[in-house]
């Protein structure tokens, strides 16, 4: 058998909605992403394409395309010119303008580790009980504003310590909110693009957090030296010293490092957490199964009631399920994207260096042959033994895949267990507005809720 | 039952070795799992399907022979 192996030029170009743009599928992907990947498998099979400003992007769906892609190495596809809308967010200087090498061997050293899951599980228990503790016996609440709130505690927490996560309030949240809504498409074209209005208020609202981050490191300098077991990431950093005897970092650059950081864990797991009590309120039947697995788990024993953060880190099979399933209808990031260093093959075609590839966990997740019934939500799929994540490595991707599967999915799970345990033990939800008009704004990069989305809380009675 | 792992997916989280001790081990030098027992007794199938199952890195596999 021989195989020919063809240019990028044959790969089919998807159909355009905005055939006059001069950015190519720029504006479909501003106004409408998902429809645009979709249209790519639709359209062109497994291996697709769509031009965005003036390159092309190659995206490819299906388990074969997939671990192609997810398997090669940071040296031929690259994610750092993948991602231009998060330059500005981050700063220069952080993270991806780091080598490869750099930031696998990051990895190694962070906080996400299996063993320190148990200090980070009590953590969270505490910031979801002080949130919760505020409600009352009944009561409404914005799930966007709400979750966004509660993971930016949550991760500024875990990741960078409790000195610091103490010294936040509401704001924090708020102007990092207006960071990830920075994300337009349009950065392909220039992320620092004039009169973007998303652009401006991006970059006013990084000003803000670096004052607020600066007042937090005066009040260390007042405060001067703590012991040891004390001190949280935020004291390591302003510790550090250049050769000069200046500071090593300035406050631009520590709040850049913070806010990349907590970036890959916020708006994902606020979304998904938002998501799963919007499919668990739509689906009552998951919801109840949910609430007598939880109502058992932290049922009084003989030794007193189950910690929550004790159970988070074990098995919870039905509220997994449920969580996976969320996952897979409403993957937090819908598009992959790496950037060929040098001439690349991939189901069958060669594409040259410079070239953008894709893979989407929107369109992945949702292929007919490996899910079933895809677009309805149904937790079954994972009961053992059916393990529909396990059984499709390179299609269930919510997480990504390979070797930069999200190194934080294993926290993300035990959070959402924590944060599901406390709310569904303790309150009964309901929708307050019609059930589809809960949507995903899909108009930036970083997706969130749209608004407004709104549910009524009331406090269980036992 | 054999137990295989991918060392090209491991992320090193060790989480594994929590789930079956007997069966998953760390090479310090390369931060990757090493299978310990790649036949492990019946007895420990449950633990090796939770290694697999909670595997951040989704490296973890059981064929059965």
């Amino acid at each position: 058998m021989t195989t020919t192996v063809a240019g990028v030029e044959e790969i089919r170009e998807v159909s355009r909605r905005f055939p006059t743009s001069e950015h190519g599928h720029l504006e479909d992907l501003r106004d409408d992403p998902i429809d645009l990947l979709h249209r790519v498998r639709d359209e062109c099979g497994e291996i697709g394409r769509f031009r965005l400003a003036d390159r092309d992007v190659v995206l490819v769906t299906g388990a074969e395309a997939n671990e192609a892609f997810f398997r090669a190495p940071d040296s031929i596809l690259d994610q750092a010119a993948a991602y231009p809308f998060m330059t500005p967010i981050f700063g220069k200087g952080v993270v991806f303008d780091t080598t490869p090498e750099q930031r696998s061997e990051g990895l190694k050293n962070q906080a996400l580790k299996g063993e320190m899951m148990r200090g980070h599980a009590a953590t969270i228990e505490n910031e979801i009980n002080q949130m919760v503790g505020q409600w009352g016996e009944s009561g409404e609440i914005d799930l966007l504003a709400f979750f966004a709130e509660l993971t930016i505690y949550t991760t500024s927490a875990c990741l960078i310590g409790m000195p610091f996560r103490s010294e936040l309030d509401g704001r924090f949240a708020e102007y990092y909110h207006e960071l990830e809504r920075g994300t337009d498409a349009l950065a392909y074209v220039d992320p620092y693009m004039k009169g973007v209005e998303s652009f401006e208020i991006r970059d006013a609202a990084r000003l803000k957090l670096v004052d607020l981050v600066q007042a937090i490191i005066d009040k260390r300098h007042v405060r001067g030296k703590v012991p040891r077991e004390e001190r949280d990431l935020l004291d390591v950093l302003i510790s550090l010293k250049a050769e000069d005897g200046s500071e090593h970092f300035s406050t631009d650059q520590i709040t850049g490092m913070f806010i990349s950081m907590m970036f890959a864990g916020h708006h994902t797991s606020s979304g998904t957490a938002a998501w799963t009590l919007i499919e668990l309120l739509r689906n009552p039947d998951a919801m109840s199964d949910i609430v007598a697995e939880l109502d058992d788990l932290y049922a009084d024993g003989p030794e007193g009631r189950a910690e929550v953060s004790f159970q988070a880190l074990r098995s919870i099979p039905n509220l997994e399920a449920t969580l996976k399933e969320t996952l897979r209808l409403h993957p937090p990031l819908i598009l992959l994207l790496r950037v060929a260093q040098e001439d690349f093959e991939i189901g069958g075609h060669l594409l040259p260096a410079g070239t953008m590839v894709g893979a989407s966990p929107r369109v992945s997740n949702r292929i007919a042959e490996d899910f079933p019934n895809p677009d309805g939500f149904d937790p079954s799929r994972y009961l053992d033994p059916n393990q529909a994540d396990l059984q499709n490595r390179w299609t269930w991707i919510p997480f990504g895949a390979g070797k930069h599967r999200c190194v934080g999915n294993a926290f993300a799970m035990m959070q959402l267990k924590a944060i599901f345990s406390v709310l569904l033990r303790d309150y009964e939800f309901e929708m307050t507005q019609p059930s589809e008009s809960y949507q995903d704004d899909t108009s930036k990069m970083v997706i969130q809720l749209a608004s407004p989305a709104k549910v009524r809380y009331r406090r269980r009675v036992a | 039952m054999r137990v295989a792992a991918d060392l090209e997916l491991c992320q090193g989280h060790q989480m594994c070795q929590h789930e079956a001790p007997a069966v998953f081990g760390l090479d310090e030098d390369t931060d990757t799992v090493i299978v310990l027992d790649e036949h492990p007794p019946g007895e420990l199938r449950g633990q090796v399907l939770n290694a697999i199952k909670y595997c951040p890195a989704m490296a973890l596999s059981l064929e059965d022979e």
